[in-house]
């Protein structure tokens, strides 16, 4: 048995990722222990969506590897994506489905038995109360978010990898969602996120790579 | 595995529940398919009998293309996809699971709406019953292979004629089994066997290789 702590750490090796013909990024190295934070940033299509896809492994790198307690993600397979959660552009949620059928959902994918007490919990911690039960077409933009959000809060996943969290959110929501963050991390998590809206990030270690200078 | 493989079953027929109308356009397509011929060629029973198991096979295909292109597209679109391809379970179980959905909505109903359509075209009531088992056993394979025509085309431009292009000249084998078997139950019921054996061997072999294609095609159109 390896000791938890000391191993759980992202690596991101000479790591390239082209676009088309356009180079992205090259030679990129990054190092991210237990209980950090990295935020992302640089202007638009500087690569940072493509770093996000990439350190999930859904989009191949040209060079480089991205390594998982000292293993390369494309070696570990499901063993990574089990410590992984992904909130990209889209919010990975069904529309014809209600909020509780869709954290059920993905709480069963994610291999939890998540009680659904614990649902409705999250949900209205999240300011659904009284929408849990609405089909989430129906939702505004900001609630849509919402429920996908709460995902956080049902997930043990060590590793967080968010893209753009803060877009579409109000005020309440926005603090709600930096204290996750905060307490993702201070728990001993990881959070790659990107934003570029000034959301003050005061978790922990702040560690920050500027993308396209 | 077997809890996964429900949730996903059972989130996809609620699904197509609450938007029935695309359960719908397919069987009303394969009906309306098969009951333009005899309008066309004309009620001469003898013309129709012959002609009666090959249209409907080619009617079924026809059918089953015209649902698959939304077999991954509506997952694909909210971003639901792209979290199964992230989650720990395998993913063939996750595509096996949706494939199996989509043949109880879309190939299911063909095989119980046969004899109706049988009828139009004067088959006996054997040859009615090896038709049955002729479509349940074929249908699941045009679904299995489909889908991994609709993961490679899945978020192309036109994809919809690409995928019948790539896919139809596959169901090439299930279409002369399938019409097969009906065609020579007319002669000896005892030569039908050797028909409906080789569909069932498609189908096991396209049931263990069909999933495991589509989620390494799903990967590769994600990227």
């Amino acid at each position: 048995m390896r000791p938890e702590a000391a191993t759980l750490m992202l690596e991101v090796v000479g790591l390239e990722c082209r676009r088309g013909d356009r180079r992205l990024f090259s030679g990129l190295g990054l190092t991210l222990e237990a209980g950090t934070l990295l935020h992302v940033r640089g202007r638009n299509g500087s690569g940072k969506t493509t770093l996000l896809r990439t350190l999930c492994g859904l989009f191949a790198p040209d060079a480089g590897e991205v390594r998982w307690r000292g293993e390369s993600i494309r070696d570990l397979g499901d063993e990574y994506r089990r410590d992984l959660l992904y909130f990209g552009h889209l919010n990975g949620i069904k529309g014809e489905l209600t909020g509780i059928e869709n954290l059920a959902i993905a709480a069963t994918l994610d291999g939890d038995r998540v009680a659904t007490a614990d649902i409705w919990t999250a949900l209205e911690r999240i300011g659904l109360a009284g929408f849990e039960d609405l089909p989430t077409r129906m939702l505004s933009q900001g609630q849509k978010k919402r429920v996908a959000l709460a995902r956080l809060m049902l997930s043990r996943a060590k590793l967080w990898v968010l893209d753009e969290p803060f877009t579409a959110l109000d005020v309440d929501a926005v603090s709600l969602l930096q204290g996750l963050i905060a307490g993702h991390v201070a728990g001993g998590g990881l959070t790659v996120l990107t934003t570029h809206q000034e959301v003050p990030l005061t978790s922990g270690q702040v560690a920050r790579l500027d993308l396209g200078s | 595995m077997a809890r996964v493989f429900w949730c996903i079953l059972i989130r996809d027929l609620t699904l197509a529940m609450r938007r029935r109308t695309d359960v719908l356009t397919t069987l009303f397509f394969f009906v309306i398919v098969v009951s333009l011929f005899p309008l066309g060629v004309g009620t001469e029973r003898k013309i129709l009998e012959i002609l009666g198991p090959g249209v409907v096979w080619v009617a079924a295909l026809l059918a089953s293309m015209l649902a698959l292109e939304r077999l991954f597209a509506a997952d694909y679109e909210d971003g639901t996809l792209e979290q199964m391809l992230l989650t720990a379970q395998p993913l063939s179980l996750l595509v096996l699971a949706k494939i199996s959905a989509h043949w109880i909505l879309t190939g299911l109903p063909l095989v119980l709406i046969a004899p109706l359509v049988g009828m139009q075209y004067h088959l006996t009531g054997t040859a009615i019953w090896v038709m049955m088992l002729a479509l349940l056993l074929g249908t699941p394979i045009l679904s299995l292979i489909g889908a991994i025509g609709a993961a490679l085309t899945l978020g192309l431009r036109g994809g919809g004629i690409l995928l019948s292009l790539l896919i139809l000249p596959l169901y090439i084998p299930v279409l002369v089994y399938g019409a097969g078997a009906v065609e020579v139950s007319r002669i000896d019921l005892m030569d039908v066997q050797p028909y409906l054996m080789l569909l069932g061997a498609f189908f096991l072999i396209a049931l263990i290789l069909a999933p495991l294609a589509s989620s390494a095609a799903l990967r590769i159109s994600l990227e």
